[in-house]
């Protein structure tokens, strides 16, 4: 909780130089202050939406935002929602189910339906890692990624290195323990990128038939034993286990699953006494993690992570539509 | 039609020592003739490199553009398209080119390709097939493999396999690797391939037949069939050029244009295999030849359709691994031309008098660029798009005939 983690404006390159992108299709594109200036940025709607009843800012007033989502999502696509419309912005919710992508229609033919809509900014959630990317080459307007297949979710590691930095102090030289389902894992990915380009130790803690090949090459430390990947760690950072991966391909079953990595008060111990448990939800409880941790007044960051989520929507949002808004050294 | 007797000279035959070449009735009559016959037309190659037309051994498409800017005189169909199993579509097939160009079908190994029943391998022989082929997978069950093998044995036709393990691939479109795993593409290990290699040659040597691994592009799969020619087994492989200079490097900005099948595997892998051109262990180079429009390639990688349109690059990327040092002239046109010919059992692929003249003049010094959106296949869906390359087919002639 504390606002001496934000760097003066003076700290990063001016205008545009500060976050030179087009789109958020990634954490791997960004640098170290990037991210940090979408942080900062983030703080600032953190104590907007906190301030009681006018939580409206009109700079996006105008513009037309898109959330397309090929996928299912209910909370993800909430916030987007809810971060365009506290910016003024005009949003819609396009949901696949309702679409003519049922009807055999591609992607990219969908894509040019949104770009000739003169959409302002589209979100984008899909189910195949990189078609986030086939879109943002296609359209004339900001892309976000909302979440593409196992690849990246970068707005999802951006609120989770705002929660950890708000927690902590600061979001370098920590230890943070990822577990479950990593192979299966956007969030466990941009996760990866992110807090070990901050400069964490990053663990991935997982059975062995869900640990990704080669992820020590991605600079994270894998562990196929919870208690030892737990131990020391400043932050345990579950993830949701998809109930399909439990049906005895990967995993002989829910209960297994729990004895083995479960998330319960007694693993936990073994963590820093000031570790904070954090989950991207939604929960399986009593499956990947035990209510009484889920709960923890003082450790668990779960409701804090999805208010962190609007702010870090926000921030995204109004960063990405300087350019089109006109902003001065944005160009 | 009559043709001309035709006369080329000064080309580096093969690449190596300059010499003339004398056509007649279609054939190759005679190298540094003494004389020539009256209305002998004269072609000045002028030092250009002379060689016999590619045999491009499995091929998806019959591509006509293509494989004439490629330097192909004769390609051998897969089987997948159709599929071809039975006689009546093999004849359509193998009429399919003419004259400019010979298409010599493949044999489904099984009814519908689908992996079960043998299909009429000896009547699609009847018909002009000239070996047999699982496809574009291979054939799950060791036991349909096996009666598959023996059968083909005794028509004396090789079986050309492809080697991928399907319980470890399934789901995957990608080698298990950094890249796989920083971009998020389900992958599989790079043992699924020497492990069917595996099965496949202990079947080979039970039931005594030839068996040629289209595509073998990982290390140790190289070291069991190195192993299977050391013990004297009928055994032969391929590779495309993709697997030769890409590794799995190429598909990291999704680019659908490197999804492969089998897929681009690691960067040691690659190596291994350059290592297997230069040491004999390879026998055929081959395009791949497999042309995918937009609507199989403009999708998200994982969606998109494996394959790529090979016929164009082929001996560019050829003379490419001369230019290396990896082989000479001479070994190229053996990888190109001669031993598919001889898979194929045809009297073709080399510069031999009595052979029919399916020859090539190439520039084999100029550079160009490789641009996926203007290749002469019916598709651009090249994974070479940019790569700067050296060299081209600038004249080709089938039984003396010339097409370009």
């Amino acid at each position: 909780m504390t606002s001496a983690t934000i760097r003066p404006a003076s700290d990063y390159p001016p205008g545009g130089d500060a976050f030179r992108h087009r789109h958020l299709t990634g954490i791997a594109q960004l640098t170290p202050w990037e991210i940090s200036y979408v942080l900062d940025a983030a703080e600032e709607w953190v104590e907007m939406n906190r301030s009681g009843a006018a939580k409206h800012d009109d700079r996006l007033a105008g513009l037309t935002i898109i959330n397309a989502f090929f996928e299912n999502s209910t909370r993800t696509l909430l916030s987007f929602e809810i971060a365009g419309k506290r910016l003024g912005a005009d949003v819609v919710n396009m949901h696949a189910a309702q679409s003519s992508v049922k009807k055999g229609e591609t992607l990219i033919d969908t894509a040019m339906t949104l770009n000739a809509m003169r959409a302002d900014a589209i979100v984008i959630r899909h189910a195949s890692s990189g078609a986030v990317q086939l879109i943002a080459d296609k359209v004339d307007c900001p892309v976000l990624n909302a979440g593409d297949g196992r690849h990246e979710h970068p707005t999802q590691a951006l609120l989770d290195a705002l929660t950890i930095r708000r927690r902590k102090g600061k979001v370098e030289g920590l230890t943070v323990a990822i577990c479950g389902d990593v192979l299966h894992s956007r969030v466990a990915r941009s996760n990866i990128l992110a807090l070990t380009l901050l400069g964490n130790e990053v663990r991935v803690v997982a059975p062995p038939t869900l640990i990704p090949p080669a992820i020590e090459r991605m600079h994270a430390i894998p562990f196929t034993d919870m208690d030892e990947g737990l131990k020391d760690a400043d932050v345990v950072m579950m993830l949701r286990l998809q109930n399909e991966r439990m049906d005895g391909a990967y995993l002989p079953s829910p209960r297994e699953y729990h004895a083995l990595y479960g998330l319960t008060p007694q693993r936990l111990d073994l963590a820093k006494p000031d570790a904070i448990v954090m989950h991207p939800g939604p929960m399986n409880r009593g499956v990947e993690i035990d209510s009484s941790v889920a709960d923890h007044p003082t450790r668990s960051t779960i409701t804090e992570q999805v208010e962190m989520g609007v702010a870090v929507r926000m921030a995204c949002l109004d960063i990405l539509t300087r350019r089109k808004r006109g902003v001065p050294g944005w160009n | 039609m009559e043709l001309n007797p035709l006369l080329i000279t000064n080309a580096r035959l093969l690449g190596g020592e300059s010499a003339s070449l004398l056509v007649e009735r279609g054939r190759i009559a005679a190298l540094d003739p003494a004389e020539t016959p009256e209305g002998t037309e004269t072609v000045d190659a002028k030092g250009q490199w002379l060689a016999p037309g590619i045999i491009d051994l499995g091929v998806f498409a019959t591509d006509k553009p293509a494989f004439h800017f490629g330097g192909i005189t004769r390609a051998a169909l897969m089987p997948d398209s159709g599929p071809l199993d039975n006689s009546g579509l093999v004849e359509r097939a193998a009429k399919g080119g003419k004259p400019d160009l010979w298409v010599h079908p493949l044999a489904a190994a099984t009814k519908g390709l689908a992996g079960k029943e043998l299909a009429e391998i000896g009547l699609m022989k009847q018909a002009g097939a000239r070996a047999v082929a699982t496809g574009r997978a291979r054939i799950a069950d060791a036991g349909v493999m096996r009666r598959v093998l023996a059968y083909a044995a005794a028509l004396g036709l090789t079986v050309i396999a492809h080697a991928e393990d399907e319980g470890l691939t399934a789901g995957a479109v990608a080698t298990d690797g950094e890249m796989a795993t920083r971009i998020g593409l389900a992958s599989a290990p790079a043992i699924a391939e020497a492990m069917a290699i595996a099965r496949d040659l202990m079947l080979a040597e039970e039931t005594g037949a030839a068996i040629h691994f289209r595509q073998v592009t990982t290390a140790r799969g190289l070291d069991l069939i190195r192993d299977a020619k050391a013990k004297g087994l009928p055994v032969t492989c391929g590779i495309t050029p993709a697997h030769l200079f890409l590794s799995d490097t190429a598909i990291g900005d999704f680019r659908t244009f490197a999804r492969l099948s089998p897929p681009l595997r690691s960067e040691g892998d690659r190596h291994a295999c350059l290592a297997a051109v230069a040491d004999g262990t390879i026998d055929i180079l081959a395009s791949g030849h497999d042309p995918r429009g937009p609507e199989d390639k403009r999708l998200p990688f994982a969606e998109a359709a494996p394959g790529m349109a090979g016929a164009e690059t082929l001996l560019a990327m050829g003379l490419q691994l001369v230019r290396d040092g990896h082989v000479t002239p001479a070994r190229l046109f053996d990888l190109l031309a001669a031993k598919p010919a001889k898979l194929l059992g045809l009297d073709a692929g080399r510069l031999e008098p009595g052979l029919e003249a399916d020859l090539i003049l190439i520039d084999e010094g100029t550079p160009w660029q490789v641009d996926a959106k203007k290749m002469a296949a019916y598709a651009g869906n090249t994974p070479f798009d940019g790569m700067p390359v050296q060299g081209r087919a600038t004249m080709l002639w089938k039984g003396g005939q010339r097409i370009r």
